[in-house]
């Protein structure tokens, strides 16, 4: 009687249900394009068919909204979620122009700190069970609001520009990462003229330092600044050069081998004045 | 230059359109952030509207939506009843009493001028 | 004679906070004030790097906090200028690793050693910033003219008017040519937004990564463009009436002064 139930049981199972990647935009340096890449991100892998959802963790100063031209949509935001004010599906605004995309914006008048770290975790493991990417707009800085936004992500990727400060800070967050995460990194606002004239760290100069995989490198253009002004991505834009570096990143993403960096990077560098400035984080 | 052609095709240029954007999203956000004033603002206009009608002054709400172009106030104000007086004063101008019935018209008596008219202001 | 205590912030980051302290700092030195920076971004620290002071740090300012050294044994002084000294931040703690009360009383006491005291803020608006803001009496606000960054700074503006204390703003990284296009907001569209007094317009420079790699802050060579900006922003700061070039500026100017002036 027994072996039957269990043969049962095993007949009555329901199939496991695939789960959706979080992974969490990072660089401890602000301005460094975070936001803009989760945007663009984003859009691209939403422009694949991907069902993808964009959170927004810069409580206090949220710009994921804006960057996306959403600003004037949104009526409840995370913490209206984690507080059980509202329910996501009622707090997430619809993109514009992808129909695959949504994005949970961030509280404008909250601050970081209430943002409940368990709740949070438990948000971002809801949202992967309903989307096949959760995509974490992490805030400036190692504290509250970076611990928070890295909580519940399966995956990381750095953000890093050809700067001195910008790469010290990466790779500081990447020893507070720790072992859970293997980040990937983008090394963006790259100028090719610069570096070929050694006024800029290469990207090798900068993969030196932090050696981690690269998953993609993006050319400094004032389109960025464009398309921010009118809210519409550069992942959209057939033209952008940048843009066509942003659905690179998101072929990879998505598993694709895509071919080597999209931007010349010339042979020379800035690496012994460098060299003593990272004691490394091993 | 540039930004002529754009005017001329009626199309704003980017900076005029982040300009605008910002403008509506900074209004929203200081709002926001001004929740006294908002209180102020909700007390008053139900004063206001509480002279001609009666609300029900623990159910109102107000708020403020984004739009494409603008902010927008909406206030949500359940009315209970009109008051007597303003009930009053609503047949008085329509000819009839409260109780539906139509009202005998009055002469009114024109003004005389007097010997000591109101000095002019 | 008590020092001018200002603080340096933004809210958004990445737009030139510590570039901007590093280099107005510099110029009021060279004019011959005394100087100290303060670097309030614990954790994160990049003014040493800016300055090209970095392998000179042997006390921090969290170290002076918990007593484990005086003051003037954290100072160090810069390279190039005896009167120009910076207080770098911790690397390895976190911004709860100091009140705002310590750093208050911090500050107060550095104020007794110089002329100006300048504490470069981390972004945001958290403890970092609420530490920053604790020991000073007048803000400069540093912005962009991109939509994130003014958003920002309007809410870091509405959080230091409630102190009450002078906010006065630089417009940082401008392109004139994009301005004319119509492809990026104007030095007017900014403060007409921001409402806020304006202190200086610099325009964006290839020159400002090199000098930051190098560590040698742009303000104190003259070959560079950008030196004379700093100038007179310190010279602003110091109480003269220093009147803003127009950027947009025909061509027959551009031409006559060998490219864009700001100021």
């Amino acid at each position: 009687m027994q072996e039957l139930k269990v043969q049962e049981d095993a007949a009555s199972a329901p199939a496991v249900t695939k789960r959706g990647t979080a992974i969490v935009v990072t660089s401890g340096k602000g301005g460094v394009g975070k936001t803009t890449t989760v945007a663009n991100l984003g859009t691209a892998l939403a422009q694949r068919g991907a069902k993808v959802v964009l959170v927004d963790a810069d409580v206090g100063l949220r710009n994921l909204d804006i960057v996306l031209g959403l600003e004037s949509r949104v009526r409840h935001h995370l913490l209206d979620v984690l507080e059980e004010k509202v329910s996501v599906d009622d707090a997430l605004v619809a993109d514009k122009h992808s129909a695959q995309l949504c994005l949970l914006a961030a509280a404008q008048t909250r601050e970081k700190e209430d943002v409940d770290t368990e709740k949070m975790r438990a948000l971002i493991a809801t949202l992967a069970q309903r989307f096949d990417y959760v995509l974490i707009d992490c805030p400036a800085g190692i504290e509250m609001g970076f611990k928070n936004a890295v909580a519940g992500a399966d995956e990381a990727i750095v953000v890093c520009t050809p700067e001195v400060s910008a790469v010290r800070d990466v790779d500081r967050v990447v020893g507070l990462l720790g072992n859970r995460f293997r980040p990937r990194l983008i090394v963006n606002r790259v100028r090719p003229q610069l570096v070929a004239k050694g006024k800029m760290l290469s990207v090798e100069d900068v993969n030196s330092i932090l050696r981690l995989p690269l998953l993609g490198v993006i050319a400094d253009e004032p389109g960025v600044i464009i398309a921010t002004n009118r809210g519409t991505p550069l992942a959209l834009n057939g033209a952008s050069k940048a843009g066509a570096a942003f659905r690179a990143i998101a072929a990879r993403v998505a598993g694709e081998d895509v071919a080597a960096p999209e931007v010349a990077i010339p042979p020379q560098g800035l690496m012994a004045k460098l060299g003593s400035l990272f004691g490394g984080r091993r | 230059m540039i930004e002529f052609f754009n005017r001329l095709f009626g199309r704003q240029s980017s900076s005029a359109t982040a300009k605008e954007r910002l403008r509506l999203v900074l209004l929203s956000d200081h709002l926001a952030l001004a929740p006294d004033l908002i209180g102020d603002l909700k007390r008053e206009l139900v004063d206001v509207i509480s002279r001609y009608v009666e609300v029900d002054r623990e159910n109102i709400e107000l708020n403020f939506e984004q739009r494409e172009k603008v902010i927008a106030m909406l206030a949500n104000v359940p009315i209970l009843s009109m008051h007597p007086a303003t009930r009053a004063n609503g047949a008085k101008r329509s000819g009839r009493a409260p109780d539906g019935t139509k009202r005998p018209r009055r002469r009114r008596k024109r003004a005389t001028p007097t010997s000591n008219p109101a000095p002019a202001t | 004679m008590s020092a001018r205590k200002i603080v340096f912030t933004s809210g958004k980051g990445g737009v030139g906070k510590t570039t901007t302290t590093v280099n107005v700092g510099a110029a009021l030195a060279k004019r011959g004030a005394r100087v100290i920076l303060v670097d309030a971004d614990i954790g994160l620290r990049n003014l040493d790097l800016v300055l090209g002071l970095e392998k000179r740090i042997v006390f921090d300012l969290v170290e002076v906090v918990e007593g484990r050294c005086q003051l003037r044994q954290a100072l160090i002084k810069d390279k190039r200028f005896d009167s120009l000294f910076m207080l770098p931040a911790a690397q390895t703690r976190e911004k709860e690793a100091v009140t705002e009360e310590q750093m208050a009383e911090v500050v107060g006491q550095l104020a007794h050693m110089a002329d100006y005291v300048l504490i470069d803020s981390p972004a945001g608006i958290e403890h970092g910033f609420r530490n920053a803001a604790a020991g000073a009496s007048e803000a400069i606000i540093v912005t962009t003219p991109e939509v994130s960054a003014i958003r920002d700074a309007d809410r870091v503006i509405g959080k230091l008017t409630v102190k009450g204390m002078p906010i006065r703003l630089i417009v940082n990284r401008i392109r004139p040519e994009m301005v004319r296009s119509g492809d990026m907001l104007s030095i007017d569209d900014v403060c007409e937004i921001l409402s806020a007094e304006l202190l200086g317009i610099v325009p964006d420079d290839e020159d400002v990564i090199d000098t930051t790699n190098r560590g040698e802050p742009l303000a104190l060579d003259p070959s560079k463009r950008l030196a004379s900006i700093y100038e007179k922003i310190a010279r602003r700061l110091q109480g003269e009436i220093v009147p803003f070039t127009n950027l947009e500026s025909k061509r027959f100017f551009d031409r006559l002064f060998a490219g864009l002036k700001a100021g």
